[in-house]
């Protein structure tokens, strides 16, 4: 087997030990090389953690405002329908700020794909409660956990976009090989979906946030197997195939 | 080319398109709706695209990924829509983009009415979102400038990598008037090599940053973008102001009631003149330096309770003259009060 | 006249504002200024809609109008709320087929002319604006009738739309003043 790394992702990041942006990245760039698109990706990221991805990348990138990179995204391939245009955000941005547009991106079944890692907390300010903040889980704005008579429950976003009319739904995790290889498959794709313009894409990812949930990176992932995935399935849940 | 029938919202839309836009994105607010409804037909016969958005908040998030993109994007709104759209405008300046926003004021702050009014003149020449900022504003007083000014907005958003703004009023917008249309220009998208388009294989990535401290030069590029805009791109109309006794200063709805005054207290031997404002930022100072030094003050005329212009001119004169503003966020001032207002300052400055 | 300030009023779907473009296109083709200006907002089909026309050999101003030269008024509210705003000397048309008659200022001119009917008639039920346009051209002046009989056609033309029945009530609203 030959193993090669691709050449549009840097190594020499500086995410926390632990942190699986590295390994979403190189999904990414292998995804790209595997399409041929490598010349052709523009990301919009959020500002928290993955705006630092714009020195990782070799893709032409805008670092939008907070939860807004889904319309950002969606400016640039409507003037440029030959580009592929991912927005890139955590749940914080996609599901607490930006909800209005994750949810208006696929009522009108923008033409954009969206990448949602899921770390359970707003990771860059330094881990407050988010949307999808699992019951009982301690952050430095629930200080004795989430507590569903304050904060409600988490929030599942197959649950709310799982009826809708939109390309392709699907949510993998990065907890061991098996699922990095599913969810390379869900992200691949997505992104065939959106070459060709088939409409709004949205794929979340579970990743783990060892220095926010004060876990080792080995034990954050399990967290992720044993905790966060009995709460946040992993799956396709919607693949509507082919252009409407 | 002949003459037309247009509402100034509609007027502008279509000279955007033959400014070369193709990209708009907005949300519909009472009294610039005519503009999203006007584009959501015809930009799409010019093989162009519209999003109404959620909100103007996403709109204008979508207008920063166009021009990043490259395109000419531009979108239009009114007062409460405006706010909404300063986080992104506070981010477009700081990524050095340009394009262009259409602020058809009505009368606020709050949900206000839909009436025309004047009051967004601080919003929009100070700033109006968060951090250390300005826009260029040009600002119409009818519906052919309207279908001028739009085409000019682009180029100095181009020329200097900066967001225009564009002050019109719902009186100016919802008017029809015969307008010239602009001719069809080509944009190319790929003019610029800011604009993200794909990474080439060895080339440097092309990155949008609204960050600061990657560039310790940057302030300075700033500080000399914004003295260079101040310097050259003042534009203003003045009528009268070699012998005036006092000077009205507008723009907009209001400067067209000036024009009326002027000439009627002309007829009466009343020496008014007049500073039609066209540019708000920058500030047009140096049309206070053609005005006779015998000048006995100035009269700012706008739709505005507070009077906004006034420190402007206070300013622009180091204030050696005194400076009176007259007007109501409500209703279009008259000339008849105009001319009483300015009768009354004389009266006081002569004794 | 130097400067004609118009109001047209009546029930939203009446063709009010349409009324008004057709004056303000005549009156650029003849090479004057003119601003139109719509009360806009809340008034949808069936509500009351007016605009304002200004016609003039200068600069316009203001886009309001304070007082009228010409009213043209389609139904009972309009009439109640006009009347009053018309110059002395000036002119105020009534679509008789929906105002009643009542007592009218004596120092303005008043013309009321069953426009509906007449359109109506003249199987052209959206003509009533076009009756009144005719009898406007016939008493007041301020266009040559011929010149906005043909000007009413090439503006709906424009439009794409031809209709031959507007010039038969636009004549007929010419020729209820004979």
């Amino acid at each position: 087997m030959k193993c090669s790394v691709p050449a549009s992702v840097k190594y020499d990041h500086t995410f926390c030990q632990g942190c699986a942006q590295g390994i979403v990245n190189r999904l990414i760039g292998e995804i790209m090389e595997e399409l041929g698109t490598t010349e052709k990706l523009i990301v919009t990221t959020d500002v928290a953690c993955g705006a630092m991805n714009v020195d990782f990348w070799d893709f032409d990138t805008i670092v939008g405002a907070h939860g807004r990179p889904i319309p950002t995204a969606t400016g640039v391939r409507k003037v440029r329908k030959d580009c592929l245009s991912l927005a890139h955000l955590g749940d914080g941005a996609a599901y607490n700020i930006g909800m209005a547009e994750t949810m208006h991106a696929a009522i009108r079944d923008d033409d954009v794909m969206a990448l949602v890692l899921n770390n359970c907390v707003f990771a860059m300010t330094g881990g407050q409660t988010s949307a999808t903040t699992m019951l009982g889980q301690r952050t430095t704005t629930s200080v004795k956990g989430r507590k569903k008579s304050v904060e409600g429950s988490p929030f599942h976003v197959e649950k709310a976009l799982g009826d809708m009319d939109i390309a392709y739904l699907a949510r993998g995790s990065v907890d061991s090989v098996a699922a990095i290889r599913k969810t390379k498959k869900y992200l691949k794709k997505a992104f065939e979906k959106h070459k060709n313009h088939e409409g709004f894409c949205l794929v979340e990812i579970l990743t783990p946030c060892p220095t926010n949930w004060g876990l080792s990176p080995v034990d954050s992932m399990k967290r992720i197997r044993e905790q966060v995935i009995p709460e946040f399935p992993v799956g396709e849940f919607i693949d509507r195939g082919g252009n409407e | 080319m002949a003459k037309v029938l247009m509402k100034g919202n509609e007027a502008i839309a279509e000279a955007a398109l033959r400014a070369g836009s193709r990209f708009y994105s907005g949300y519909p607010i009472t009294p610039q709706t005519e503009i999203l409804e006007y584009l959501s037909w015809r930009m799409p016969e010019v093989g162009g695209e519209v999003v109404q958005t959620e909100s103007e908040l996403s709109g204008i998030n979508m207008l920063l990924g166009a021009a990043s993109a490259g395109a000419r994007a531009f979108t239009s709104t009114s007062g409460p829509g405006f706010s909404l759209m300063q986080e992104g405008l506070s981010y477009i300046v700081a990524a050095d983009l340009p394009l262009v926003v259409i602020n058809v004021m009505r009368e606020g702050s709050g949900l206000g009415n839909i009436g025309a009014s004047q009051g967004d003149y601080w919003q929009m020449t100070r700033g109006g979102g968060h951090g250390d900022y300005r826009m260029i504003v040009l600002a119409p007083a009818n519906v052919q400038e309207s279908a001028n000014l739009i085409s000019d907005a682009f180029d100095l958003a181009e020329k200097y990598m900066h967001p225009v703004l564009i002050a019109s009023d719902a009186a100016i917008g919802q008017m029809v008037e015969g307008v010239e249309l602009p001719e069809f220009k080509d944009h190319d998208i790929n003019k610029f090599d800011f604009a993200v388009r794909g990474c080439k294989k060895g080339d440097r990535p092309r990155s949008i940053q609204n960050i600061y401290f990657l560039d310790d030069q940057y302030e300075d590029h700033l500080r000399e973008k914004y003295a260079t805009i101040t310097k050259n791109e003042q534009r203003w109309e003045s009528l009268y102001v070699d012998d005036a006794d006092i000077v009205l200063v507008a723009y907009g709805i209001s400067s067209r009631m000036c024009k009326e005054a002027v000439r009627a207290a002309r007829d009466q031997g009343i020496k008014l003149g007049l500073i039609r404002l066209i540019t708000l930022w920058p500030f047009p100072e140096n049309a206070f330096k053609e005005v006779n030094p015998n000048v006995l003050g100035y009269l700012t005329v706008e739709m505005s309770t507070l009077g906004q212009i006034a420190d402007d001119v206070r300013l622009a004169t180091q204030c050696n003259k005194p400076v009176s503003s007259f007007g109501s966020m409500m209703a279009l001032p008259e000339s008849d009060g105009i001319i009483e207002k300015a009768l009354e300052m004389m009266k006081e400055a002569r004794q | 006249m130097a400067k004609t300030e118009i109001i047209c009023a009546g029930f939203g779907g009446q063709g009010v504002l349409v009324t008004g473009l057709i004056i303000a296109n005549a009156a650029m083709e003849d090479d004057k200024e003119i601003l139109w200006y719509p009360s806009y907002g809340v008034e949808m089909r069936g509500g009351t809609a007016n605009c304002n026309v200004k016609i003039s050999d200068e600069e316009i101003a203001s886009p309001f109008v304070k007082e009228a030269d010409i009213v043209i008024a389609l139904n009972e509210a309009s009439v109640t709320k006009f009347e009053p705003r018309v110059k002395p000397g000036g002119y105020l048309f009534v679509n008789s087929s929906t105002v009643k008659h009542r007592d009218y200022r004596d120092d303005i001119h008043v013309y009321e002319i069953p426009a509906s009917d007449i359109a109506y008639e003249s199987e052209n039920p959206r003509g009533t604006n076009v009756v009144v346009l005719g009898a406007l051209a016939k008493t007041t002046g301020l266009f040559d009738p011929d010149y906005l009989r043909e000007s009413i056609d090439s503006f709906f033309l424009k439009k794409g739309k031809n209709n031959p029945k507007n010039a038969v009530c636009f004549n007929k609203g010419a020729e209820y003043f004979d």
